[in-house]
């Protein structure tokens, strides 16, 4: 008992930041699944209020009309043909001001004023059924995978027929060039092979730089420590001009070898790290029974580095599907990667929140998956590359 | 670096460099290459033409071949970015190590650690340019009474007057540098919780038992203890705070006074064209991130003689 309640502040605190670094990721959820005109109007934490209008409707009107607005069959407010007449404020603050056989409407209570009344029209239209706006949607996600940039969403204009010239109204639409769909596959295309490539040829290296003797092996090895260093961003203004010359600017073939000569450095640190630290004698017995460097590589090295390979494999993978600089620079807006395109996730409406949202949320998707699937190794991952020797 | 290598699996001369070949061709292609190409680069003129001399004005000052670095140590926009790059410094650094030692401290004592973790690691999984958006939308500012973003509802409740948190100057850098710890607290608190794990149960028990209350347990135990972990991971942070790039670029573009040196670089690049001046900002940021590198690298040599 008496430890619980020394820990009390230990819990309130750690809790705390828990939650504060929680609710900036929870809001963007919220958000993107909002109607579009609901998240221009209101705070996300809002939809935990009762909708607009509830309150007013409740005290001023439910006492006759009922709480589905059906209790006075002469004025059923749930018909769409009666509510049709007051979908303004003026329109039905007028009606509540003309007296009902021969007493005031709202009898012992006051008239809304303006802004009750609009809260209130808009509480008659969804109960009407001629507002079908709900608290949660997911037109925003299927915007933002389809590029829809029109003024209603994608399913409207689709079931109307009014769609956008480049919109087939079914599953192609997910290839897009402006949408999210697009990206997704690009963003695949891209971080695939510049995850396997770097492995690949690290692990080479990275055995020869364990297990082989060699003239310069000591010296060559801390220079690949220190390019680890090298900013990116020192490295793009010639690879850009040399890419210029040759045409590979705007090719996947272009980012995946850059990503390649990027990751390289860390990866053969961590693998070299990895395999030098296993028991020498394995490898000694497998020469003696007469294994050559090739086998002993592919036979023993690879399958015993699994857990390395694999933290590696994570960290790179998102590290790619998270990087927006070499994407803009490489590729830019000819084949659309994820964290490109969500900045075209704009409209002419404006801020465009619930493309954006939603965007962004399909882009962490994957990431997020990968991290709580896999924690171990990418934290793993993570660790081996900035601390341990 | 193990030279205890079986004797038995000496090899052929040039076997090594087939093992190495592919990874040293790519990475001198692709880092040593363009390394050595941003130094010469920074001494041509905009157009890679010429001399960086001759793009001198006859009544201006003139560093003459190193005309470009004359922009990149001296003009008001890359001063206001040094500026901004030590204010990232001394706030990004201090709090991303700070609360990540403060969580992972408190993390220890509870039965939610491995959540707690998780939730505080999370954001170190997504881009930059998510983040961009989650913070964008936090700080969101509308001139009218009704507030989206949850800071300028908070402010409005309070009583205060909602604030432009993203063009604000002053206020700006500050908000940019939050979304920064908010990625990287979790980076610096897993590197530290593992290096507390390791700090002796019986040392801190017996410090208990002799009646040192938990104040000075942290400070005069954990915090020794675990102090090269810390000046690692300060230098890996400061590093990482030096080629800052993304969360300004996504944010604010550099405007408003928020400018970085790595989005200068970018700018002058890619927006106005200029490769010789990027050039020269890329050379000055590798000089300031050289001391660092140094101290990596003679890390790494430590812990290779006592392996």
């Amino acid at each position: 008992m008496k430890n619980r309640f020394r820990d009390l502040p230990v819990h309130v605190v750690l809790i705390g930041l828990c939650l504060i670094w929680l609710l900036p990721t929870i809001g963007l959820l919220v958000t993107s699944l909002r109607p579009v005109q609901d998240i221009n109007e209101s705070g996300w934490w809002t939809i935990f209020s009762p909708p607009k209008g509830h309150e007013e409707y409740q005290s001023l009107c439910a006492p006759c009309h009922g709480d589905d607005g059906n209790a006075i069959s002469a004025a059923d407010l749930s018909d769409p043909e009666v509510v049709q007449n007051y979908r303004r404020s003026f329109s039905l603050i007028s009606a509540l001001e003309r007296d009902i056989n021969g007493s005031p409407h709202m009898g012992d209570l006051p008239v809304p004023d303006e802004y009750q009344a609009a809260d209130i029209a808009y509480k008659l239209r969804t109960l009407s059924g001629i507002e079908k706006r709900t608290t949660f949607t997911l037109n925003n996600y299927i915007d933002a995978l389809t590029g829809y940039r029109g003024k209603s969403t994608y399913r409207e204009d689709c079931e109307a027929g009014t769609q956008s010239l480049d919109l087939y109204c079914d599953f192609r639409d997910l290839a897009n060039p402006r949408g999210m769909g697009r990206a997704f596959i690009n963003s695949l295309l891209v971080a695939i092979p510049s995850t396997f490539l770097p492995i690949l040829f690290a692990a080479f290296a990275a055995y020869a730089f364990s297990w082989m003797e060699f003239k310069g092996r000591q010296w060559l090895f801390a220079l690949l420590v220190g390019l680890q260093v090298v900013p990116l961003q020192m490295t793009l203004i010639p690879i850009s001009r040399l890419y210029a010359q040759i045409g590979l600017n705007g090719t996947f073939l272009g980012i995946w070898l850059f990503h390649t000569g990027f990751g390289l450095p860390y990866a053969i640190y961590l693998m070299r790290n990895f395999l030098g630290s296993l028991p020498h004698e394995i490898f000694e017995s497998a020469y003696l029974d007469g294994a050559s460097h090739w086998t002993a590589f592919y036979k023993l090295a690879i399958p015993l580095s699994i857990p390395a390979l694999a933290s590696l494999a994570i960290f790179q993978f998102l590290w790619i599907w998270n990087d927006l600089l070499v994407a803009l620079v490489f590729l830019g807006g000819q084949h659309p990667v994820m964290t490109y395109q969500i900045g075209n996730m704009v409209t002419s409406l404006g801020s465009g929140w619930h493309l954006l949202t939603a965007a962004a949320f399909i882009s962490m998707a994957l990431p997020l998956l990968v991290f709580f699937a896999l924690q171990r190794y990418f934290v793993r991952g993570m660790l081996a590359g900035s601390v341990k020797g | 670096m193990p030279n205890n290598i079986p004797g038995i699996m000496k090899q052929k001369k040039f076997t090594p460099w087939m093992y190495l070949l592919p990874a040293l061709i790519v990475m001198a292609t692709f880092i040593a290459y363009p390394a050595f190409n941003t130094f010469y680069l920074s001494l041509r003129n905009s157009s890679n033409t010429d001399w960086a001399t001759a793009a001198c004005s006859a009544a201006g000052n003139c560093w003459g071949i190193f005309e470009n670095f004359r922009y990149a140590l001296t003009s008001t926009i890359m001063q206001t970015a040094f500026i901004n790059n030590i204010k990232w410094i001394i706030l990004m650094v201090s709090g991303t190590v700070a609360l990540g030692l403060l969580i992972a401290v408190l993390a220890d004592r509870v039965k939610y650690e491995p959540v707690a973790k998780a939730i505080i690691f999370m954001p170190m999984a997504i881009s930059f340019v998510g983040a961009g958006v989650i913070w964008k939308f936090m700080y969101n500012f509308n001139a009218g009474d009704v507030q989206i973003g949850l800071l300028n509802s908070i402010v409005l409740t309070l009583g205060g007057n909602p604030i432009s948190w993203l063009t604000e100057p002053q206020i700006n850098t500050i908000a940019l540098i939050v979304v920064g710890v908010w990625m990287w607290t979790g980076f610096c608190m897993t590197i530290l919780a593992a290096a507390l794990k390791n700090v002796s149960e019986e040392i801190l028990e017996a410090a208990r038992v002799d009646g040192a209350n938990e104040w000075r347990v942290f400070w005069e135990i954990m915090v020794p203890q675990i102090l090269p972990t810390i000046t690692v991971v300060v230098t890996t942070m400061i590093i990482n705070v030096l080629k800052i790039f993304d969360i300004v670029y996504v944010m604010t573009g550099g405007n408003y006074g928020t400018e970085v040196i790595a989005n200068r670089m970018y700018t002058e690049m890619y927006a106005n064209y200029n490769p010789g001046r990027a050039s020269a900002i890329a050379v000055v940021l590798i000089a300031v991130i050289i001391p660092a590198m140094i101290f990596n690298i003679r890390r790494f040599r430590e812990q290779e003689e006592t392996r």
